[in-house]
Formats: structure tokens, sequence, C-alpha cells
């Protein structure tokens, strides 16, 4: 019997578990050079807003022990300019689609769904309700649970059904489980954990703060361990909502941890910028390790750790 | 907006040699498909710190000079400085070592049409990607006279081959420890009109790259520079990299200098600090 690598989402099917992460590959094109999108299982699009945006101030990247701090703010075409030449030219390329949207208020979220209705060759749309680049940290809809309740509310109501949601939530919380409980129940298809944390660098030079904006996402490797934590906890507790896992990733090894973990998918972010490679490559030895572990399908070992 | 180089390849190469040349270290790579499509002012990006290493981003050097069939065959030479671990990790790379790498990436020098005379400027190993330069535009019958300048003589980046390749060098160190003593601005202007320059190409520090755009702009001299803006990716997929640019529609917008440089006409850059304010979607 030959081995199923195919993972589902909410009613979505990808071809294989191994996802770019938003922000990290910007709208495709840039990958492309290097390999076929349809290799991927899919694009998470860079969070779109409804305007144009220009971002946070340079430098805008602090290397870290095993990590990065990125304090790019959102900046994006807008979501007019972004669906003409972006993601037609994407859904053009045979890719598997997901649309990241986030908004500065919750109806600018719905604002967004709207927009994004009827167009063919989405997958999904992952609701950013936890970039941490925000000059007010009381955007962070994700870390209040009423707002993230409402926004995802908003998206779904706006949306008419017609893609699965996913909520993507932020680490820098006292209970993720309670952010999670309450973006199901407000009609969340899936969640996407975990966004990065919020982090600081102070040159030891200046003695200021190293990034433009100050604080910035903490991403890499460094960061690995919380994203298993946050995905086994929410797993735990919600086995059924399928989770894209994220957080860390450069090997097919780390990839499996959130499986195992009870991620149905994972993204790949900070290691594609060490490699254009990096999806392709963790790909290939997550597919090898899972068949050396004896799962006939990729679906058999999402949450496996529960049930050792 | 322009898309990635489309010449981009990722690849393995091999260390052929690495020497200490003044503060810097110029490393030879044999790699296949890099020299291919290079051009001047191109540059690759480098991983550091080995299989486990906890440096997860990429390292950006301009290419000092490539060649497609050399007798060891295709190779890439570059100039480092070491600035942090990841560049003290390469230059401690002995000959054999294996690098993984991506490139050519970004624009490269624009090439003018007539055999004009221009002047190639570089600020301390920000000259090396101009003495290929100088070469392609010696081929198209320009006249190219160089002004190096560093803060010391151990950071002046002027080789013999290249030596050979300009109608004039002219160095200036801080301290006067070679050539002139001062900055590159102080004998700039001269040189510009004594040379009757109609183009001139920089690259260096952005502070020095200001300074030579105010006096190439105030003499309406067109002004090609190459930046060195700190980048994660160097392919156009992290959004770091970003600097205001002014496109042919006359609307500014923060562009990645990985994909739209890091060759800019100094003209389009917006030389202020910070995003000004007419930037398109500048958030308060």
């Amino acid at each position: 019997m030959s081995f199923d690598y195919s993972t589902s989402i909410a009613g979505s099917v990808f071809s294989n578990p191994i996802f770019t992460a938003s922000g990290c590959a910007a709208s495709g094109r840039e990958l492309a050079q290097f390999f076929s999108l349809k290799e991927l299982g899919a694009i998470v699009t860079k969070s779109i807003m409804l305007k144009a945006r220009s971002g946070r101030d340079t430098p805008r990247m602090a290397e870290t022990p095993s990590g990065m701090l990125n304090s790019i703010g959102l900046q994006g075409p807008g979501i007019d300019k972004f669906i003409e030449e972006d993601l037609s030219w994407l859904i053009s390329s045979g890719a598997k689609v997901v649309v990241s949207i986030a908004g500065e208020s919750v109806d600018e979220y719905g604002a967004l769904a709207r927009r994004l209705r009827g167009i063919k060759g989405i997958s999904a749309i992952e609701v950013n309700i936890s970039c941490p680049n925000v000059e007010n940290r009381g955007q962070v809809f994700a870390c209040h649970p009423a707002s993230a309740r409402a926004v995802i509310e908003s998206v779904r109501i706006n949306l008419g059904g017609e893609y699965p949601i996913i909520a993507k939530l932020s680490p820098d919380v006292t209970d993720i489980t309670l952010i999670a409980e309450e973006v199901i129940n407000a009609g969340a298809d899936g969640l996407a954990l975990i966004n990065t944390l919020l982090g600081m660098v102070i040159n030891p030079k200046t003695l200021k703060p190293h990034l433009g904006g100050k604080t910035g996402g903490l991403s890499g490797p460094a960061i690995r361990p919380v994203a298993v934590r946050t995905i086994f906890q929410v797993h735990a507790k919600f086995p059924k909502i399928p989770i894209l896992g994220m957080g860390g990733v450069s090997s097919g090894s780390d990839a499996l941890e959130l499986i195992a973990a009870g991620a149905s998918a994972v993204s790949i972010g900070t290691a594609s910028f060490g490699d254009p490679y990096a999806t392709i490559k963790i790909g290939k030895e997550l597919q090898e390790l899972l068949i050396s572990h004896n799962f006939p399908s990729l679906a058999d070992a999402v949450g496996i750790a529960h049930e050792r | 907006m322009i898309s990635i180089n489309q010449r981009a390849v990722t690849s393995e190469g091999k260390i052929l040699s690495n020497r200490k040349i003044g503060a810097y270290h110029h490393i030879i790579i044999e790699i296949e498909g890099i020299a291919e499509g290079a051009k001047p002012g191109n540059f690759i990006a480098i991983s550091v710190g080995g299989v486990e290493s906890n440096m997860p981003l990429r390292r950006i050097f301009a290419i000092y000079r490539s060649k497609a069939q050399s007798k060891y065959g295709s190779i890439v030479e570059i100039i480092v400085a070491e600035s942090g671990k990841g560049s003290a990790w390469l230059t401690r790379q002995i000959e054999g070592s294996t690098l993984y790498i991506t490139g050519p990436l970004g624009t490269s020098f624009p090439i003018p049409a007539d055999p004009i005379n221009v002047a190639i400027i570089g600020g301390g190993y920000g000259a090396a990607p101009l003495f290929d330069l100088a070469e392609t535009l010696k081929n198209k019958g320009c006249r190219v006279d160089a002004l190096i300048g560093a803060a010391t003589s151990a950071k002046i980046f002027a080789p013999l081959e290249g030596k050979r390749t300009v109608n004039s060098i002219t160095i200036t160190t801080e301290d006067g420890s070679a050539g002139k003593k001062g900055r590159i601005t102080d004998v700039l202007e001269d040189l510009l009109k004594e040379n009757q320059i109609e183009l001139i190409y920089s690259c260096g520090p952005m502070g020095m790259l200001k300074a030579v755009h105010e006096i190439a702009e105030r003499l309406s001299i067109a002004h090609q520079i190459s930046v060195e803006e700190s980048m994660a990716c160097g392919i156009g997929i992290c959004m770091t990299c970003v600097l205001p640019i002014r496109g042919d529609d006359g609307i500014v917008r923060m562009l990645r200098s990985c994909i739209d440089g890091p060759v800019i006409d100094g003209e389009k850059l917006i030389w202020s600090e910070g995003i000004p304010p007419e930037t398109l979607g500048r958030h308060l």
C-alpha cells in the first residue's frame, strides 16, 4: 500500500502538509524561481490589509541565536492590488492558495472577507489576528478573547461559508486554549499556531533598541518548543479542530514534532530565508520519517504524541 | 515591481582560496551556475555556520569578480569584511570548504550606450564590485576614473588588476595612511570637473552614498548607487531590506533592495531618514 501524504483542513484537501508561512514567501512569485509552487501543500500569502501600507521603519531585522526578530509592520499593496496582481498570478500558477488577511478593526476584517468572496482557487482564509508588529499592541486581537471572537464572527458572516477559516493565534497569552475556544465558538474551522513572539534587541554600542519599530516578532528554531507546547495543549483540548502548525521548523524531524503534537499541516517561515529550497527539503524529509515510523498516512501521525 | 533575478540558482560551491588582503578576506569559490548569469553589481547570498548553525539567515556579498570558464571551472569571487559572527565564520573557512550559495541576485549596473566619461567611487570594501564594472565600461570605450576611500589604508580595496583597468585612481584615507588625507567628498568635485564626468557609479555605506549624491545632484551628473542594506533572505521574501524609491509613475514605495536593488538610480531614492511622508501606504 502506498503512503498517503495528503492532508485536509476543514474540507480543503492538500497534496502534502508543507505550506509556506505567511509573511515568509511574499506572494509566491520569488520562490517560483527555484521550484514549482505546485510541489507545496499550499502557499500562505503575506497578510494583506484593506489599504496599501508602507510598514515600519528600518532596520526591520535582527538575527538572534537560532532565530530572528522581524518588524515589517504588514507592508503590502492593499487588497485590491493584491487580488489583481498577486493572487491572480498565484492561482494561475496552479498553486494551492491560503490567503492571509489582517485588519485594524473588526469591520476591516469583514470588508477583507467580502472582497475575497467568489474568487475561484482559494483553499482557505487565514485570519491573522496576532501580528505583533502593529503600532498599538491593543490591536493584537488574539490577546483578548472578546476581540478575537468578534473578528472571527465578522469574517464568518462576510465570507458566507465560501472558504474554511483558519484563525492565527499568538503564543503571547496566559492560556491560549481560552482564545482558541473563543474563535472556535465564533466559527473558526482551523487554527494556525503560532505567530511570532514579541521580542526586543538592544544595540550594545548605541544602547538603543536595534529595530526601527523597537519591538519585533521572534521566529526561527529558538521558538520551536513554544510551538510544540502550544499545539499540544490546543490539540488536547480540541482534538477535532485541524491545526496548521508553525514555529522554527527547519527539518523533517522538526516538522514531525509539530505533527505528533497535533498539527495537520506545517508552515515553513524563517527556514526559507536561509534556504529557498527549505520547504521542498523539509517535505521530503518528513515523508521519509513518517514512512520509517510505519505510518500508513500522514493523518495517522497527527497528534500521535497524545497516545504515547 | 520588477521580479527576482531570473538567472538566480541555489547551489553548492567549494572554496578554492581564502586570502587576507589588508582588513579583508578575498575568497574565491568554485560553483556552477552563478558566474554564467552574473553581471557587475549582482550579489550572492551565502549560508553561514555549517549544518548545526545557530545563524539562520543568509549573508549577502557583492560579487567582486566572476568567470564562467576559468581554468578552475566556474568561479565567483567576493571580498569579506569581518563585521559579525557570520562573516567571521566565513573568513575562517579554509580551502576545500563547502558553501551553500544563491545567486546571482539583484539588479546590475546599467551600462551606457555611448563611450562616455565615468567615475567609480568605492567606500571600503564597497569598491569590490566596481572593478569588474570598470572593465565592462573600458570595453565599451568609456574613460573610467576611480576614487576609493576608507578610514585607513588596510581598509582600502584597490587590487593591482583593478588599478590597471582604470584611467586614474585616487585614494583617500581619513587617517592619511594612504593617498590623500581626508574623505572621498574632499576631492570628488575636482575629480568630476577635471575629467568631465557624465556618470557616477558608487558603492559603500549609506552616509558616503548620500554625500556623493549631494555633489552629483548639484553638478547634474547621473548617479547609480549600490546599497548595502541588511537583508535576511536576499530573494525578496522577507521584506526587511526596503528603501523608499520613487517609481516611474511618480509614486514613492518601500521597495526591496534585494529585488529593485542593490543598484538603484540615485535620483529615484528618497534620501531623507525614515519613511518619507509621501510614501504609498505610510501609516501614521
